[in-house]
């Protein structure tokens, strides 16, 4: 089991100085002088487009700002606490939180199960994953304005399909009717994400040597049980990986939503972005929207931190305790 | 006012940009060095934004651009923006201290805000002649008595309609009355119509109605005062909110208006009246514009289209001849070349404005052209507006874009089911008071 992919933790530093052979000094000095070539550019983008940018907007959230003019009416956590009372804020927060489990809960099961098809040797295979993975190629813009033309109302192919077999769309759309809202966003964001769950469990599977799965048919596994008990825990860190990135995703999800709803109908799919835009760009209250837009931050930084201290620092602690026991 | 001037002058020649947002402070050191800034009269081009960006009206301005390039040799970079596109865009520009020289400003609460931040130029003198020829219209790019912008286009927000499915329907008189208005609703119904086309999912097509019914309910002394104080205390906002309810609840409006768009693609709230697909819709002046754009001849409803105001409320306490309107005005950022200036008094002139009211582009402002407005539907809309007691400015412009914008939302919610009257008021009265 040796083979068990275990993520490196950074690179460990060198053996001490003592060991090292004469002329060490100088090496130090210019692997210093080559850490700090190398990363100073990325490191000046980073406090550029990063550091600043986060400072800034903690900055805003403390004044009452029109979007133009000085800073000048300073109103302390006002902000913070007209946007933490918002019925629209917390229940776009809601959104969004219902947006990643449900994300996860559906494109899990189905990213498995159609990369574990895609994985078995087969005609058209090449075909077959390229078109899954199409929709997550197209650009978030296109794929939502393509989605809102086939939702329309009365007029779009989705309701002229269901026309057919004698059903009817809701007078509003699925898209117009505060009930089906999100769960329409939730499809159409399956649809385009999917493929990245693909696309990614493939790229594991390639990591899984045939070998255990030969050995396991061997030992009388069925096919089912080869997957279920040797392949998808192998494919664990790379599950959990993907989970991560789709939940990050998830709490920032902006453009699909502005594109098919804009937030509405009456704020049924409201995110903490589409949220701090409207109260942004929108109405120009500058001050609440960068409250909500630090508010985001701070979720998506804790929810990151977690995850990575509880479920990918346990996946690896798990790999070191079982390894030889089983 | 010589403050920002000067400041502007200063910011023009200066090397930042963005200290054009902080022309609202005023800071001594800075007046100095406005004498020696600026690009004067040698700009080589000027940048012009503006929302004709569809069919004849694009090409107009495509070659008003050309002309005074050939006249004075100061070229025009024009961008033709769809409505929305071009206001995030400016809220952008703003933003960044890098507006356009020569833009368009609704007036109201938000040309206030850019006044105060020093990002609009002064035109009370450049453009003394012009702003004595348009009058009152000036009236709402006013603040504190110097005018900022000159309106090109002031008009007014009424029902636009196909007088052929009317006909069809068996409608013989457009409505005059709320009750004549029902009844109309239930002869198109019946005759398997969709009456109304709202864009309920941007909202201020939804919110109109509102603004519309509070006009027939409200005296105007409490509608100015409500601009003024931010106070909407007065029970004749809570009738507003009736007869919106009211009128949500006959069902009147297009399949899936609460995510219908107001005026982009033909699937959009004008695209369906363009389209023959709904019977009418309430819009303002700009409509048939907007339906050319959205139709392949180009022609929108052509000969079929027919206009009336928002009919009168029984027993309402407000003006029932009052209309609902606004415009767009040219504004000259303050940073600008006098060519610039140069351009708006331009676009003012007899000749240009002609051009524009032949075109159906808008109402023209300029007084000496009201007889060059060839469309039946347009020149009709155009003796409301000069015979209306007074133009109540859109709210949403009124309040400017904070209250304004927690009006609309709360307005939209009542279109989907989940606002009360009462909570309209409550909404729009906690962002005014937030405004402090």
């Amino acid at each position: 089991m040796t083979a068990l992919p275990v993520p490196s933790r950074g690179t460990t530093p060198p053996a001490g100085r003592d060991t090292r052979p004469a002329g060490g000094r100088r090496r130090d000095w210019r692997m210093a002088a080559e850490i700090v070539v190398f990363t100073a550019p990325a490191l000046l983008l980073f406090a550029v487009f990063v550091v600043w940018p986060i400072l800034r907007a903690v900055q805003f959230s403390l004044y009452r700002w029109k979007g133009f003019g000085p800073l000048v009416d300073f109103v302390g956590l006002q902000n913070y606490v007209a946007v933490l009372t918002d019925e629209v804020f917390t229940g776009a927060v809601g959104h969004n939180l219902i947006i990643v489990v449900a994300s996860i809960l559906i494109q899990l099961p189905l990213g498995l199960a159609i990369a574990l098809l895609l994985n078995r040797r087969m005609r058209g295979q090449g075909m077959l994953r390229t078109i899954i993975f199409v929709p997550y190629v197209l650009s978030e813009v296109i794929a939502g304005v393509v989605w809102f033309q086939l939702l329309q109302p009365g007029r779009g192919v989705i309701e002229a399909m269901l026309g057919t077999v004698g059903l009817a769309g809701p007078f509003q759309g699925f898209l117009g009717t505060p009930s089906l809202a999100l769960p329409t966003l939730v499809v159409v964001l399956t649809w385009k994400y999917v493929g990245l769950a693909v696309l990614l469990f493939l790229a594991g599977l390639q990591g899984v040597p045939d070998e255990l799965s030969e050995a396991a048919q061997i030992d009388g596994a069925s096919w089912w049980q080869t997957q279920w008990r040797v392949t998808i825990p192998l494919l664990g860190p790379t599950i959990r990986m993907w989970a991560f990135l789709s939940m990050i995703g998830s709490l920032q999800l902006f453009d699909m939503v502005w594109i098919l709803t804009g937030g509405g109908p009456a704020n049924a799919t409201t995110t903490m972005a589409t949220f701090l835009v409207n109260e942004g760009t929108k109405r120009q209250n500058y001050g609440i929207a960068a409250a909500a837009s630090v508010v985001l931050f701070v979720i998506a930084l804790l929810m990151a931190v977690l995850y990575q201290r509880f479920v990918l620092r346990r996946d690896t602690a798990d790999a070191d305790v079982t390894r030889g026991v089983r | 006012m010589n403050t920002i001037r000067a400041l502007s002058l200063a910011a023009s020649g200066s090397l930042v940009l963005t200290l054009a947002a902080c022309g609202g402070s005023s800071s001594e050191g800075d007046q100095g060095g406005g004498s020696t800034g600026g690009d004067g009269g040698t700009a080589e081009s000027i940048s012009w934004w503006h929302n004709s960006n569809t069919g004849e009206g694009l090409e107009y301005y495509t070659q008003l651009a050309a002309d005074f390039e050939e006249e004075t040799g100061v070229a025009v970079e024009m961008e033709a923006m769809q409505h929305e596109d071009m206001l995030t865009k400016l809220d952008a520009a703003f933003q960044a201290g890098d507006a356009p020289d020569v833009y368009m400003e609704r007036g109201g609460g938000e040309l206030a805000d850019h006044v105060e931040a020093g990002l609009t130029r002064d035109l009370t003198e450049d453009a003394a002649e012009e702003i004595e020829l348009l009058g009152g219209t000036v009236q709402g790019w006013t603040v504190d008595d110097r005018v900022y912008a000159l309106p090109f286009s002031v008009g007014v927000v009424g029902f636009w309609y196909n007088t052929e499915m009317f006909e069809e329907a068996g409608i013989t008189e457009p409505p005059s009355t709320w009750d004549e208005m029902y009844t109309a609703i239930d002869q198109l119904k019946a005759a398997g119509m969709e009456p109304i086309s709202v864009g309920a999912g941007d909202k201020w097509p939804a919110a109109h109605y509102w603004y519309q019914f509070a006009l027939r309910h409200c005296a105007e002394d409490v509608l100015t005062s409500a601009v003024q104080t931010l106070d909407f205390s007065d029970e004749c906002f809570i009738r507003a909110g009736e007869e919106v309810e009211k009128l949500v609840a006959a069902e009147p409006f297009n399949r899936g208006f609460l995510s219908t768009p107001a005026q982009s693609g033909p699937t959009s709230a004008s695209g369906l009246l363009a389209t023959e697909q709904v019977a009418m819709e309430m819009q303002g002046h700009w409509e048939p514009g907007v339906m050319a754009g959205l139709t392949e001849d180009g022609e929108g409803l052509g000969d079929k289209l027919g206009w009336f105001p928002f009919p009168a409320v029984e027993g309402g306490q407000g003006d029932q001849e009052a209309q609902l309107g606004g415009g767009d005005a040219w504004a000259v950022s303050a940073d600008a070349p006098q060519a610039a200036v140069d351009f708006v008094t331009f676009l003012l002139s007899d000749e240009v404005q002609r051009g524009f009211a032949e075109r159906d582009m808008g109402l023209p402002t300029n007084p000496n052209v009201t007889d060059a407005v060839a469309d039946p539907a347009l020149a009709q809309l155009l003796e409301v507006r000069d015979n209306a007691p007074y133009v109540q400015l859109y709210f949403d412009t009124a309040f400017g874009q904070s209250v304004g914008g927690a009006m609309n939302d709360a307005i939209a919610l009542m279109f989907a089911g989940q606002a009360t009257p009462q909570d309209i008021v409550d909404q729009t009265q906690s962002a005014a008071d937030a405004e402090g």
